[in-house]
Order: structure tokens, then C-alpha cells, then sequence
């Protein structure tokens, strides 16, 4: 579990968070939705550490991200995988260096064990037989299914995903979308997921946080949307222009 | 007032790269590739330079050396002297800067822009470290080794143009080389030549992770390294002659 209390963030004279308030439960996917510019991608960063808040408190499993020493945060890290938004496959590796590189850093295994593992993550993804190729190589799909082997390469306990559906076709997405689901109960890690896709919540949204302006303006279930939505025009207006309804 | 700020970032960047290392067998492997790919990839580059440089320093000498009191063997010694003070060691870096300070800044800049950088960071890797360390170890090690080749070879090409041209022979350039021979100033051409080294791979490297933005700026950082080693290259000659000298 990931609990942000109060969480600000401002670059120069431009606030992007506004007291963030928000907890990201384990076992399940952490939806966090909203319009363009509201923060989504500031807060992911901040929970892990590429953007430095100003004042609050990031909480991993009740860790205070922000307060650890360097030799705690990285152990942190080792739990943490991520899935970026343009994957940052690395480019001069191939696939099978991509997913081996975390543990070619931080895990003691020998090649074999490491060849091993890499395949399991791979399978894992339903990508066999590419461990040659090179990102440039891959298709956009293709790319984020590589981008997850290699975020889930370690024994993660947090999964962050930074619009993994971004660039791919309807039916792509939804692929990627029942992969991220999938992983996340079979390993019971803590998903969280920033998109502005409704049909990803309605997909596969377990906890919605809707961000608006910079504050976290909502959160709950995704049956309890029916209903919030009348009463907050914002959530409102953000599910209405997302469906030809 | 920028060039302060600039230098300032820079020497941050040099200590944040030492803080925080990796285990040691990771930068082994990162420095033997980067010393394939500075070394070998310069080798033709820096052959063709210095042989040509050394042919037409011997030719231009003699058009101006042109009188029956000195003796022909005496631009053997001035070819020598200046290939070993000044045309080997600078003139290769300075097109060293060109080649290798371009495709650091290009490679990092890159990385920078697509989020690898980002990626690493997530990891819990040092990406100063991991990027730029093994590049300046590579380049502190294969620079001077090419301008050793580049001092020999630009010496062969003044022996071969001055046989060829009817200068003067080879016995005669030979002896005049020897003539004034001293240790130091083969000690002055590697000084130069680690001292260019590390301003090369080091800028570079800086302005390479600085980068931000796109395909755009990653050009811009790479003309910025270039343009910047280049100018430390002749500050630092400018000392290195003075102080040494
Ligand atoms: N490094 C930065 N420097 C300055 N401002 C930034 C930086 N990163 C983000 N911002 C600003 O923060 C605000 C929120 O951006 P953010 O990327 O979090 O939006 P988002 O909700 O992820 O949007 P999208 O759905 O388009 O990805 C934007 O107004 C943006 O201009
Ligand atoms: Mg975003």
C-alpha cells in the first residue's frame, strides 16, 4: 500500500499539486484519471523520486519515501517497477538485455539463472521468441510488453504505469490493460496506472482517483462513480467528454 | 554570468557521478565498450589526420626554411618538435571533440529525451555515474593512446612527403628529429592528451545529460559539446603550454 499525505509540488512560480491526498491499495489497480495537465504524471514521479516534493509524505507500506536515507530509498527502488509512457526501452540492448538489465544490476544470479527468469517475464507478457530484437525493431505493442517484462524482472512490490495504453489500438490497449490486471493479482503488488482512457477504468479499475487541477478530487470504486458523478460536475464533464454517450 | 552558472552545474555533475557508485564490475564492462567504441572507432579518423598533418607541416617547413645555411635535417627537428608539442595532441583532439564529443552528447542526449535516463534513475541507479564514468575512463585510456599513434604516424608522413617531395631523406629527417629529442616533450604531448581527453569525454558527457525536450535539443547539446571542448581543448593547450613550457 502507498499512502501520499499532502503532497505539494510546485515548478518556479506554477503549483501542479495541491495537498495530494490519496492511498493506492495492494493487490489491486490504482487508477488515477483526468484531464491533460492535471498533475497525473507530477505525482507519479513524485512517488518515485524523479521530481522531489516540497512538503508531505510519501508512504510505501508506512516507509517515508522522502525521509529515508540514499541505502533505504534504493532498496525501495528494488521493489519499484516502472512502465513509462514511451517505454525508455534502452536502446542499444536487445529485448533479452532489456528485462535482464535489473538483474544484471541488483540480483546475484548466474547467467543461466538470469537467462531463466528473463523468459518466465517474457512468457509472462506473451512475447516468446524476440529476445533478439532490438527496440527499434518492435512494434508500439510490442515495446510496452517488454517494458513491463522488464518492470516486473525483480520481485516488485509496486508496478507504476504511465498511460500504458497511450499510442496503441483499441484492441492492443485492452490487451495491455488485462496483462496489467492479470500481473497485478497473480503477484498481489500495488498497481498504479495514470490514464485519461474511461474504458480502462471500466476495464479493469479496481481504486479511481480523479485528479483535477492539481488536487486529488476524488477517490473510490468504480461502481461508486455512477453516483459520484452527479454530484461533482468536474467528474462529470470528464466521463461525459470520454463517451459519444 | 551564464558561463558561471554552466561551470558551476558542471562541477556537480563531476561529484554527483563519484557519489553513490555501482558495484565495480559493472563499470569494468560499460569501460571496455566504450573503449571499443572511442579507440577503434577513431583509429582511421585519427591515422588519416595525423599522417596527412605531418606531410604538410614537412612541406610547408621547407617553403620556409629556404636557404643553403640550414641544414635540411633541421625540419626533421621542427616537424618532431611540433608534432609532439602541438599537432599531434591538438589537432587530433580537436577532432576528437568532433567524432567522440558529438556521439557522447548525442548518445546521453538521447537517453535523456526518452526517459532512459529516467528509467536508470527509477532503477536506483547512479545515471551520472553509470552513463558518464565509464565514457572518461575509456576516453582517459584510449585518447592517449591514439595520439601516441597519431604522434608516430604524423611523423612517418613528414619522412614519407620529404622523401617523395626531394626535401630531404629520411637519414637526414631521422637525425634531425633526434638532434633535439628530450623525454619531456613526449611528456608535454601525453599531458595534453589526458588533460583533452577528460575535457572532451567530460563536457560532453555533461551536455549530453542536461538535455531536455527532443530530437531537436539532443542536436543542439551535441553542437554545444563540440563547440565548448573545443574551446576548453585551447584554454587548457594555452595553459599547459605556458605552465609547462
Ligand atoms: N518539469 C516540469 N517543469 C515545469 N512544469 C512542469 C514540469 N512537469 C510538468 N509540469 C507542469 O505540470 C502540470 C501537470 O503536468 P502533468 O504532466 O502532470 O499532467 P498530466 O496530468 O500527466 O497530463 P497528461 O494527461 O497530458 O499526461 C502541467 O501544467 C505542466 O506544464
Ligand atoms: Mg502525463
Amino acid at each position: 500500500m502507498i499512502e501520499l499525505q499532502k503532497v505539494n509540488k510546485s515548478f518556479g512560480e506554477k503549483q501542479v499539486l495541491f495537498d495530494v491526498d490519496a492511498v493506492f491499495h495492494k493487490g489491486k489497480t490504482n487508477l488515477v484519471i483526468g484531464a491533460s495537465g492535471g498533475g497525473k504524471s507530477v505525482m507519479l514521479k513524485c512517488m518515485v523520486g524523479l521530481v522531489t516534493p516540497e512538503s508531505g509524505k510519501i508512504l510505501y507500506d508506512n516507509r517515508d519515501f522522502l525521509q529515508l536515507d540514499y541505502q533505504d530509498v534504493r532498496a525501495i527502488r528494488r521493489e519499484i517497477g516502472m512502465l513509462f509512457q514511451g517505454t525508455a526501452l534502452f536502446d542499444s540492448l536487445n529485448v533479452e538485455d532489456n528485462v535482464g538489465f535489473p538483474l544484471r544490476m541488483f540480483s546475484p544470479m548466474s547467467e543461466e539463472e538470469r537467462r531463466e527468469r528473463v523468459n518466465f517475464c517474457l512468457k509472462r507478457v506473451n512475447l516468446e521468441n524476440s529476445n533478439n530484437k532490438y527496440p527499434s525493431e518492435l512494434s508500439g505493442g510490442m515495446k510496452k510488453r517488454v517494458g513491463i517484462a522488464r518492470a516486473i524482472a525483480l520481485d516488485i512490490k509496486y508496478l507504476f504505469c504511465d498511460e500504458p495504453n497511450s499510442g496503441l489500438d483499441p484492441i492492443t490497449s485492452r490487451v495491455i490493460d488485462d496483462l496489467l490486471h492479470d500481473i497485478t493479482h497473480e503477484f498481489n503488488i500495488t498497481t498504479i496506472i495514470n490514464s485519461h482512457d474511461m474504458k480502462t477504468v471500466y476495464d479493469i479499475g479496481e481504486n479511481i482517483i480523479f485528479m483535477h487541477q492539481g488536487r486529488a478530487f476524488w477517490e473510490g470504486s468504480k461502481e461508486e462513480i455512477a453516483v459520484a458523478r452527479k454530484e461533482l460536475p468536474e467528474l462529470d464533464h470528464f466521463i461525459h467528454a470520454s463517451f459519444i454517450e | 554570468m551564464r558561463i558561471v552558472y554552466d561551470l558551476g552545474k558542471y562541477m556537480l555533475f563531476m561529484r554527483n557521478m563519484f557519489s553513490k557508485p555501482e558495484r565495480f564490475s559493472v563499470y569494468v564492462r560499460r569501460t571496455l565498450d566504450e573503449m571499443t567504441s572511442i579507440g577503434v572507432g577513431s583509429l582511421p579518423i585519427v591515422a588519416i589526420i595525423s599522417f596527412f598533418v605531418g606531410a604538410v607541416t614537412t612541406v610547408q617547413t621547407a617553403y620556409q626554411l629556404v636557404s643553403s645555411l640550414i641544414a635540411p635535417s633541421v625540419i626533421g627537428t621542427v616537424v618532431s618538435d611540433s608534432t609532439f608539442l602541438e599537432l599531434a595532441p591538438t589537432i587530433t583532439c580537436l577532432v576528437l571533440a568532433g567524432k567522440v564529443g558529438s556521439h557522447i552528447a548525442s548518445e546521453i542526449g538521447t537517453m535523456k529525451v526518452s526517459e532512459q535516463v529516467d528509467a536508470l534513475e527509477v532503477m536506483g541507479i547512479n545515471s551520472i555515474g553509470y552513463l558518464a564514468l565509464p565514457k572518461i575512463i575509456a576516453g582517459l585510456i584510449m585518447i592517449p593512446v591514439l595520439i601516441i599513434m597519431a604522434n608516430f604516424l604524423s611523423i612517418s608522413g613528414g619522412i614519407i612527403a620529404g622523401k617523395y617531395s626531394g626535401i630531404l631523406t629520411p637519414t637526414e629527417f631521422i637525425i634531425g628529429a633526434r638532434d633535439t629529442f628530450k623525454a619531456y616533450t613526449v611528456f608535454i604531448s601525453m599531458t595534453k592528451a589526458v588533460t583533452f581527453a577528460f575535457l572532451i569525454t567530460s563536457i560532453s558527457s555533461f551536455e549530453g545529460y542536461y538535455t531536455s525536450g527532443g530530437a531537436l535539443e539532443v542536436g543542439e547539446s551535441s553542437t554545444r559539446a563540440v563547440v565548448r571542448s573545443c574551446v576548453a581543448i585551447l584554454v587548457f593547450d594555452f595553459l599547459i603550454a605556458k605552465v609547462l613550457l
